[in-house]
C-alpha cells in the first residue's frame, strides 16, 4: 500500500468545501475541466467562480467520476478533475475499479468528505463511522490514493497528480457545511457552455 | 403472428449476422467508445468489439455508470453506445431523467431482451415489462429490432437521428432477431 493511504482520516484536518475547490479554481491555468456531483459539489464549484470547463451535475448522483472518465477518455491531453460528495462515492463504488483498470493519468479525483448527506438534513452515510474511503479507493486499484492532511497538503497532491503516471484520489475531510452558492439549474445551458470550453462546439 | 413465423433467426450463411451489423453500424458512425455489462446475448459481439483497436471497450460495474461515461466522453467530443440487458436498462430510469434527457445527450443503448419469448425466470419477465412503459413516459425513441432485413437501416437511422436530434435511443434487440436465451438445463 502506498504510505499515503496509511494516513488515517482521523489524523487530517477538517476543512471546508468551498475553500477548497476555490484553492482548486485559482490553480486552473490550462482550460481543466472539472466535473462536479450532485448538490453541494457542483454549489461551491459555481461560487467559486463560473468557468467554461466546468461542469455541473443537476442530478443522477454517483455519476460524477463516471462523467469525468468520459472526459478523460475522449480528451487524452487535457486535465480533467471530478468533484465528488463521499454519500454520493458510496453509490456508485465501483466506478473506483473501472477508473483504476482504464487508468487515465489525467484524471484527478476529489472526495469530500463530510460523513453525511449534508444536502438531505446531514444524515451521516452508512460509512461514516465505520469505513475509509482512500482505502477503499486504494483496494479498489487506485493506488495513488491519499488524505489530504490540511490545505497546503492538498494543493500539493494536486500539484503532485498533474505529474502522476496514473489517476489520482485525494480525499478531504470537509465539515458540515452547506454549499455556498446556488447553480443555475438550466442543464442544457450547462452542457452547451462545457462543451464550448472543450473546444467541441463552435458558438451559433 | 407473422413476425415469428418469418425465418428471422435463420438466414443464410453468406448473410451478415445481427452483432456483425451491430458492430459495422457504430464503426460507420464513429463510435468508439462501448461500456458495456454483458449479457449472454452479447458475448460475441463483445468479444469483437475488444478484439478491434477501433474501439475502446471495457466492462463498468453498473449500466448507470456506463451512461455517465458515454456521457461524458460525448461532451468532449468522443461517441459512445452502451451494450446492457433489460434487467440493467430497469436500473437506468433516475439517471435518464435526470442527465440524459435534460442534458440532451445521444445517449445510443442497445438493449437485449430478456423476459419474452420464451422466457424461462419469471422475475426477468416482469422487469422486462417495466422497460416500455419507463420508455414512453420520458417519451424516449426505442425501437424493438426483430429482422435482420430491417436491422442495419434501424440501427444506422436511429443513431443517426440519435446524434443530430440530441436525444436518446434505445435499440432493443428481440429474441426474434438476436435467438435469445432458452431454459436449457
Ligand atoms: C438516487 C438518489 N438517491 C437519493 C437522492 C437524494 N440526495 C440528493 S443529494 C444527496 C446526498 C449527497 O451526499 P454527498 O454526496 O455526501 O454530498 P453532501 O450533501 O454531503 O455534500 C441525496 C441523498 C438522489 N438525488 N438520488
Ligand atoms: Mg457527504
Amino acid at each position: 500500500m502506498n504510505t499515503a493511504t496509511n494516513l488515517p482520516a482521523r489524523n487530517t484536518k477538517v476543512m471546508n468545501r468551498f475553500d477548497i475547490t476555490s484553492r482548486l479554481v485559482a490553480k486552473l491555468k490550462h482550460e481543466e475541466a472539472v466535473i462536479s456531483g450532485i448538490g453541494n459539489t457542483n454549489f461551491d464549484l459555481w461560487a467559486a467562480g463560473h468557468r467554461p470547463q466546468n461542469f455541473y451535475m443537476l442530478g443522477s448522483m454517483g455519476l460524477g467520476f463516471p462523467i469525468a472518465l468520459g472526459v478523460a477518455l475522449a480528451q487524452p491531453q487535457r486535465r480533467v478533475f471530478g468533484l465528488e460528495g463521499d454519500g454520493s462515492l458510496l453509490m456508485q463504488m465501483g466506478c473506483l475499479s473501472t477508473i483504476a483498470t482504464l487508468a487515465p493519468k489525467n484524471l484527478t479525483m476529489i472526495v469530500m468528505d463530510n460523513g453525511i448527506y449534508q444536502i438531505t438534513g446531514a444524515q451521516p452515510t452508512p460509512a461514516a463511522a465505520v469505513a475509509d474511503i482512500v482505502a477503499i479507493a486504494a483496494a479498489s486499484g487506485l493506488s495513488s490514493s491519499a488524505w489530504a492532511a490540511d490545505e497546503e497538503d492538498f494543493e500539493r497532491l494536486v500539484d503532485q497528480s498533474l505529474r502522476a503516471s496514473g489517476p489520482t484520489l485525494i480525499g478531504v475531510r470537509i465539515d458540515d457545511k452547506p454549499g455556498v452558492g446556488a447553480t443555475r439549474r438550466d442543464p442544457v445551458q450547462i452542457r452547451e457552455r462545457f462543451m464550448l470550453g472543450l473546444g467541441v462546439r463552435e458558438a451559433l | 403472428m407473422a413476425a415469428a413465423e418469418a425465418p428471422t433467426v435463420s438466414q443464410p450463411s453468406q448473410e451478415k449476422s445481427w452483432h456483425e451489423m451491430a458492430l459495422q453500424a457504430l464503426k460507420h458512425n464513429d463510435i468508439r467508445l462501448v461500456p458495456y455489462v454483458p449479457d449472454r446475448i452479447l458475448t460475441t459481439l463483445i468479444r469483437n468489439i475488444h478484439a478491434d483497436p477501433f474501439f475502446t471497450a471495457f466492462p463498468t460495474a453498473r449500466e448507470e455508470e456506463a451512461v455517465g461515461i458515454v456521457a461524458g466522453a460525448w461532451m468532449a467530443g468522443m461517441r459512445g453506445a452502451v451494450l446492457m440487458q433489460t434487467s440493467g436498462f430497469a436500473t437506468l430510469a433516475n439517471v435518464l431523467a435526470s442527465l440524459a434527457m435534460p442534458y440532451q445527450i445521444p445517449l445510443i443503448m442497445f438493449v437485449t431482451e430478456r423476459g419474452t419469448l420464451g422466457e424461462f425466470n419469471y422475475g426477468q419477465a416482469l422487469v422486462c415489462r417495466t422497460m416500455r412503459p419507463v420508455l414512453d413516459s420520458l417519451a424516449m425513441e426505442h425501437h424493438t429490432c426483430t429482422r435482420l432485413d430491417e436491422f442495419e437501416f434501424i440501427l444506422d437511422r436511429s443513431i443517426k437521428q440519435a446524434i443530430t436530434t440530441q436525444a436518446p435511443v434505445a435499440l432493443i434487440l428481440s429474441p426474434l432477431l438476436t435467438g435469445g436465451k432458452v431454459f436449457d438445463k
